[in-house]
């Protein structure tokens, strides 16, 4: 057993450095050794027996399971399960220690394993150095540099005046001919806000539904939308997550993306990696939360299932198709229109079905040998309701997370007994309400987007004031992909 | 139950540091608030059992119990069994550890009591800056060079 132990102190109070190191995912944001970090079961990533899956930068996939984690010694624990490098029994501690007369960190990283006789020495260097010592540089450059900057941005912002801008204002509820586009004026960013120029806004079907009042997020006037990337101007007292310049999005309420300019509360806003450009991020960030939690959380799609995917070319449903086709599950599309069918094989659904030829029930039950399909992702709603529940197999999982033809009406729960079925009826808002489920279902996202296992497809971009238009499309099913809305800044003035 | 802490960084390899503190009856030689000690009983210095009573410059007398010394951890760890200070269950732990960068010495000094809820605050702070801090800022001074 060789034992590895290295430590250095900080000049951060530990804190700031704790907050850097706690997210067991986050390691390929700041390690220079790592990159492409996800982690590959449900779990969030600074839960007990989360397994994060890597690379470094030679190349070599590593995989690590977090056995312990401690807010109240700052410190925790985690194996290797399986690696190219040849470290066997790798158990190894971070374990961070207040220095109280300096307000500095002292920070330990220690770890035992086995290698093959020969290697002993360089897989310590390895170790030691590769990743101990390296890792330790990166963070102190990391959070010594970020002080400064830290106390810039709270002597300079939030910036005095109000931005100009302009939106698109719903004056009441009706059709896409209610929009009109208002000046508006974005107000310096209060404590926890941050205050976004905006360059992609994604357009939605719950923004037809807010507009017509069906949803009740807006009471007119009022601006719509829910989703869009940009950059920060500035941000208010105590946000220290985003800093200005810095490239962001955003899927969530309130309502109100409809706007060149927003200030808004900066919990749910997101940094964007590089790789993600803003119209891919404003075109896919809600529909691409939406399939990380149906698939990794709602349901956990395993490789071997049967998965039933409804409107399989569309937003949500195309990505749904690639991704659990990644996982290794049998992807089956269920598309009206025969001229989707092709979109659908090319999203990596393996079968393609279209119910209006026979039933859907019998064309499930053939592709499965009878049994019917594991888990239905399921947002038609009214018309397909019970149809999915007879497509099951037994013990299968209905995800009813839309009602695109209309509300599911009420059902007798003793009818499931039939299929032993599990319903779930996931509400967006539930799975991405603070911001370490926003922080860990992105991470997931942009690191699959990044890999190409997941590709949005933006179809449809218009500017800003042609918002009308997008919605008639949007309403009138001639959509496919993505649309994204771009502002336009030439009258944006600093007041 | 209260909880004491001090921490620092020292510019000495933690052995050194250690061959100064480890020997439970040399208070008086680095400590600035300590007058004189003897090992009870005829005791050795490093016995874990041995009771050390010393007395305090401002005339304070204090006896303390050796529970455990490891060589392994560079860790000492000692209970009061009759103070002036109003403390009960007094039991505080000295550990210092490497700093591979640099080959420093992280130290830390804690103590976990019992004590009157109205002296609890006062208690932490003499402790913390009046025992711990006073003795590592004169370790410090030891080994500066």
């Amino acid at each position: 057993m060789i034992k590895v132990t290295r430590s250095t102190v900080i000049n951060a109070p530990i804190s700031v450095v704790w907050n850097v190191l706690r997210n067991f995912n986050d390691h390929d944001r700041w390690h220079p050794a790592v990159r492409h970090s996800h982690i590959e079961n449900t779990l969030y990533a600074d839960q007990v027996g989360a397994i994060r899956n890597f690379q470094l930068t030679g190349g070599e996939r590593v995989r690590e399971q977090l056995l312990t984690l401690s807010d109240q010694k700052h410190s925790f624990r985690y194996r290797i399960i399986e690696s190219d490098v040849p470290l066997q029994n790798y158990t190894a501690e971070v374990s961070l220690r207040s220095v109280t007369d300096q307000d500095r960190t002292f920070w330990s990283w220690s770890s035992r394993f086995e290698t093959p006789a020969g290697l002993e020495q360089d897989m310590t260097q390895l170790v030691a150095e590769g990743v101990y010592e390296a890792g330790f540089e990166a963070v102190r450059s990391l959070v010594e540099s970020r002080e400064p900057m830290m106390e810039s941005v709270s002597t300079q912002a939030p910036a005095s005046g109000t931005v100009s801008g302009s939106a698109m204002v719903v004056g009441r509820y009706g059709g896409p001919e209610v929009f009109r586009m208002e000046s508006i004026s974005a107000p310096p960013p209060g404590a926890g806000q941050v205050r976004i120029r905006q360059q992609a806004i994604g357009v939605n079907y719950i923004d037809v539904y807010c507009r017509t009042g069906y949803f009740r997020l807006l009471d007119p006037p009022g601006v719509l939308g829910l989703e869009a990337a940009g950059e920060v101007i500035d941000v208010g007292e105590g946000v220290t997550h985003l800093s200005p310049g810095q490239r962001v999005a955003y899927a969530c309420l309130p309502i109100g993306a409809y706007t060149t300019v927003r200030t808004m509360d900066a919990g749910l806003v997101v940094p964007l990696p590089d790789t993600i450009d803003d119209v891919t991020a404003a075109g896919g960030l809600l529909k691409g939360m939406t399939a990380e939690f149906l698939l990794h959380r709602v349901h956990p799609v395993s490789a071997g299932e049967t998965v039933l995917i409804y409107a399989p070319a569309g937003g949500v449903g195309s990505l749904l198709c690639q991704w659990a086709s990644h996982l290794g599950a049998t992807v089956i599309g269920a598309t009206s229109s025969p001229e989707k069918i092709q979109a659908a094989l090319d999203a990596g659904a393996h079968h393609v079905i279209t119910p209006n030829e026979s039933s859907l029930v019998e064309q499930v039950r053939e592709l499965t040998g009878g049994r019917g399909a594991d888990v239905i992702y399921d947002a038609v709603g009214h018309d397909s309701f019970a149809h999915s529940i007879a497509a099951l197999a037994d013990c299968g999982h209905l995800i009813s997370y839309g009602q695109a033809s209309g509300d599911i009406g009420n059902w007798d729960i003793g009818s499931l007994a039939l299929k032993s079925a599990t319903v779930s009826r996931p509400n967006y808002a539930h799975y991405t309400d603070s911001r370490e489920k926003v922080t860990s279902i992105t991470h997931r996202l942009f690191d699959a987007i990044e890999r190409g296992i997941v590709r949005v497809n933006v179809h449809h971009r218009h500017d800003l004031q042609q918002v009308a238009e997008a919605h008639r499309a949007l309403q009138e099913r001639r959509t496919t992909g993505s649309i994204v809305l771009l502002p336009e800044h030439s009258t944006e003035i600093m007041v | 139950m209260s909880t004491a802490y001090t921490s620092t960084i020292m510019d000495a390899p933690a052995a050194r540091v250690w061959d100064t503190v480890r020997d439970f009856n040399a208070l008086p030689a680095w400590h600035p608030l300590i007058a004189d000690s003897r090992i009870e009983g005829g005791a050795a210095s490093d016995q874990v059992g041995c009771v050390r009573a010393f007395s305090l410059k401002d005339g304070g007398f204090i006896r303390e119990r050796l529970l455990a010394l490891s060589d392994f951890d560079f860790c000492c760890v000692y209970s009061i069994l009759e103070s002036p200070m109003g403390v009960k269950d007094y039991v505080a732990t000295l550990k210092l550890t490497p700093i591979t960068d640099g080959d420093r010495t992280f130290a830390e000094w804690s103590a976990e009591f019992e004590c009157d809820a109205a002296l609890e605050s006062s208690l932490i702070e003499q402790i913390e800056q009046g025992v711990f801090q006073a003795g590592f800022d004169a370790l410090k001074q030891r080994f500066r060079f």
